[in-house]
């Protein structure tokens, strides 16, 4: 493994960073190494998995589109179905249907455009992997990606919690934790802090992520294995049943789709080239608050 | 919030990283669609099957048994896919019989190939399971299956030692296509306590919408590996002369022959 993936913990001035007194500096900002190799490799990998998993994703899911609680489909009562049906004037609609409400997503969901004309799917062409009706390499790229991402991710969530530095970087401390209140205000007005450590709401998004939505992702999804529930019979007792385990797998995925566009969101308007250059290079600009602020943000601590 | 100003090399490498950003979001989805046609790469995909197949069994121990239910849980109505009413002129016939004339041939590379009728299968040991369905679409169906352990059909032709895989050859083309449907499974599957040759569905004789008159159950695999309409039981050192070479009638059509996930 390398050290320290993740955010340092105790960041030391990158030795390419200007000195402050350099001309045209701003005396309160530095550059730090922020990101190591590995956790940047990580990311970078993880991402192109990420994408690949929800396409496929969504590729296996058009073959059943439909979602059910329990050990088996109830198919007559899913609690989410996409299809297509014909309405009252005779025009086919795509609509979803979740717990009992119907909702009209002609084009998109259900019924949209493939190759020039508009068919049942649950998905649309081009939010599928292959764009065609191709189970069977829908799930070649999705366990070909997952065999990559699942080790990878179990790799990376022992190392976090064997080493005592990477614990620092990702678990949040008290002090970060009774900061929240503030960093939400400070949000809100736009006002980002940029800091060598991530904040307490950062912190905690990144633990939810990382040790409850992923390995969710991964349980779920090997529940779903025939082979798998006669070795584990606990996962699927566990999930509540095969199709329950399938619903929560879904669930997890929009999850993450979730927070990617709340990440993106963060990165655009939190300083995108600062941020971009920090999980791609790993140098990422800091800048200090009034000391006074600090201090009495350490004394916490 | 003061901002630093950033210098030369920072704003060409702002480019960069916006540039190649833009580049990766577009060329993403039409790239894979354009790899996935790509023979080498089918290939490479294909490989992924064989980790997944060396991984479960691994995992998995030979005896490890899929879950088995209670009565309450069986589904009202075992839902059928792929074949549900063969057409074939020989089947018709059977049918018409009750499958009186049936036989089961199980041959290939055995010491002593034999023929049983469905009242022979029917004096044998039976063994009655309750087990989840799982199609490759995604669907479960529960339901309660009788029949023969592979394994006891297996001991009476005695395999010979080459033999290493077990093929069952259906009576229904597929979709009303040239092809007829068939499946296969390795020593250890097909030794399996739960590999059975089922005759019923929920205490009734197997419908024929369901395989009548006999069935592959192999618990721990998904629903295309549950050959319906067996008439042929075939062992094999290896199935490249049959059909598109591939063991079973998906799989020569792209779907993974082990189909334990």
């Amino acid at each position: 493994m390398p050290s320290g993936i993740g955010p340092v913990a105790n960041p030391q001035p990158d030795s390419r960073a200007r000195p402050a007194s350099e001309p045209g500096a701003l005396a309160s900002s530095r550059l730090i190494k922020r990101h190591s190799l590995g956790t940047r490799l990580w990311h970078w990998i993880n991402f192109l998995c990420l994408i690949v998993l929800l396409m496929s994703g969504l590729q296996i899911f058009n073959a059943h589109p439909a979602l059910y609680w329990g050990e088996q489909s109830r198919f007559s009562d899913p609690f989410i179905a996409i299809h297509a049906q014909t309405g009252n004037d005779g025009e086919q609609r795509g609509v979803v249907r979740v717990a009992g409400h119907t909702i009209d997503t002609t084009g998109v969901l259900g019924l949209s455009d493939d190759n020039g004309q508009l068919r049942q799917r649950a998905f649309p062409r081009w939010a599928t992997l292959p764009g065609d009706k191709w189970l069977t390499m829908g799930r070649n790229w999705h366990f070909l990606a997952g065999w990559i991402f699942a080790p990878s991710v179990l790799a990376y969530l022992l190392y976090t919690v064997i080493s005592r530095h990477r614990r620092g970087a990702i678990f949040p401390t008290r002090s970060q934790l009774s900061a929240i209140p503030r960093t939400i205000v400070d949000h809100a007005r736009f006002r980002f802090h940029h800091e060598a450590e991530y904040n307490g709401i950062q912190k905690l998004t990144y633990v939810l992520v990382l040790f409850v939505l992923l390995p969710l992702m991964i349980l779920t999804g090997l529940t779903m294995s025939p082979t798998i529930n006669a070795a584990w019979p606990l996962l699927t007792e566990l999930f509540g049943g095969r199709q329950s385990a399938r619903t929560l797998h879904f669930i997890c995925a929009f999850s993450l789709v979730g927070f990617f566009f709340v990440h993106i969101a963060l990165v655009l308007v939190s300083g995108v080239f600062n941020n971009l250059r920090s999980m791609v290079t790993g140098r990422y600009r800091i800048t200090a608050r009034p000391a006074g602020r600090v201090n009495r943000e350490e004394s916490h601590e | 919030m003061s901002k630093p100003r950033s210098s030369g090399p920072d704003r060409s490498r702002r480019r960069l990283l916006s540039g190649m950003a833009a580049l990766g979001a577009g060329s993403l989805l039409a790239g894979c669609d354009r790899i996935t046609d790509n023979a080498s790469v089918k290939r490479a995909l294909g490989s992924v099957e064989q980790l997944t197949y060396k991984a479960q069994r691994l995992i998995a121990s030979r005896q490890a048994l899929a879950q088995e239910f209670d009565k309450s849980q069986i589904a009202p109505i075992f839902r059928p896919n792929g074949t549900t009413n063969p057409q074939e002129d020989y089947y018709r016939a059977w049918m018409e019989n009750d499958f009186a004339d049936w036989r089961l041939t199980i041959d290939g590379l055995v010491e002593q190939p034999t023929t049983l009728s469905l009242a022979e299968l029917g004096e044998m040991p039976s063994r009655t399971q309750i087990t989840r369905h799982d199609c490759v679409e995604g669907w479960s169906c529960i339901g309660q299956w009788t029949g023969v352990p592979l394994a006891d059909l297996l001991d009476r032709v005695r395999p010979r030692d080459q033999a290493r895989f077990v093929v069952f050859h259906c009576a229904d083309h597929t979709y009303g296509g040239s092809d007829l449907y068939y499946e296969s499974l390795d020593m250890v599957e097909a030794y399996h306590p739960q590999t059975i040759l089922a005759y019923g569905l929920n205490d009734a004789a197997l419908p024929v919408a369901n395989g009548a008159p006999l069935r592959l159950r192999a618990e721990r695999q998904l629903g295309y590996k549950q050959a319906k309409y067996v008439m042929r039981v075939e062992l094999v050192d290896s199935f490249k002369h049959l059909h598109g070479g591939k063991g079973g009638y998906w799989e020569d059509r792209g779907y993974d022959w082990w189909a334990g996930i």
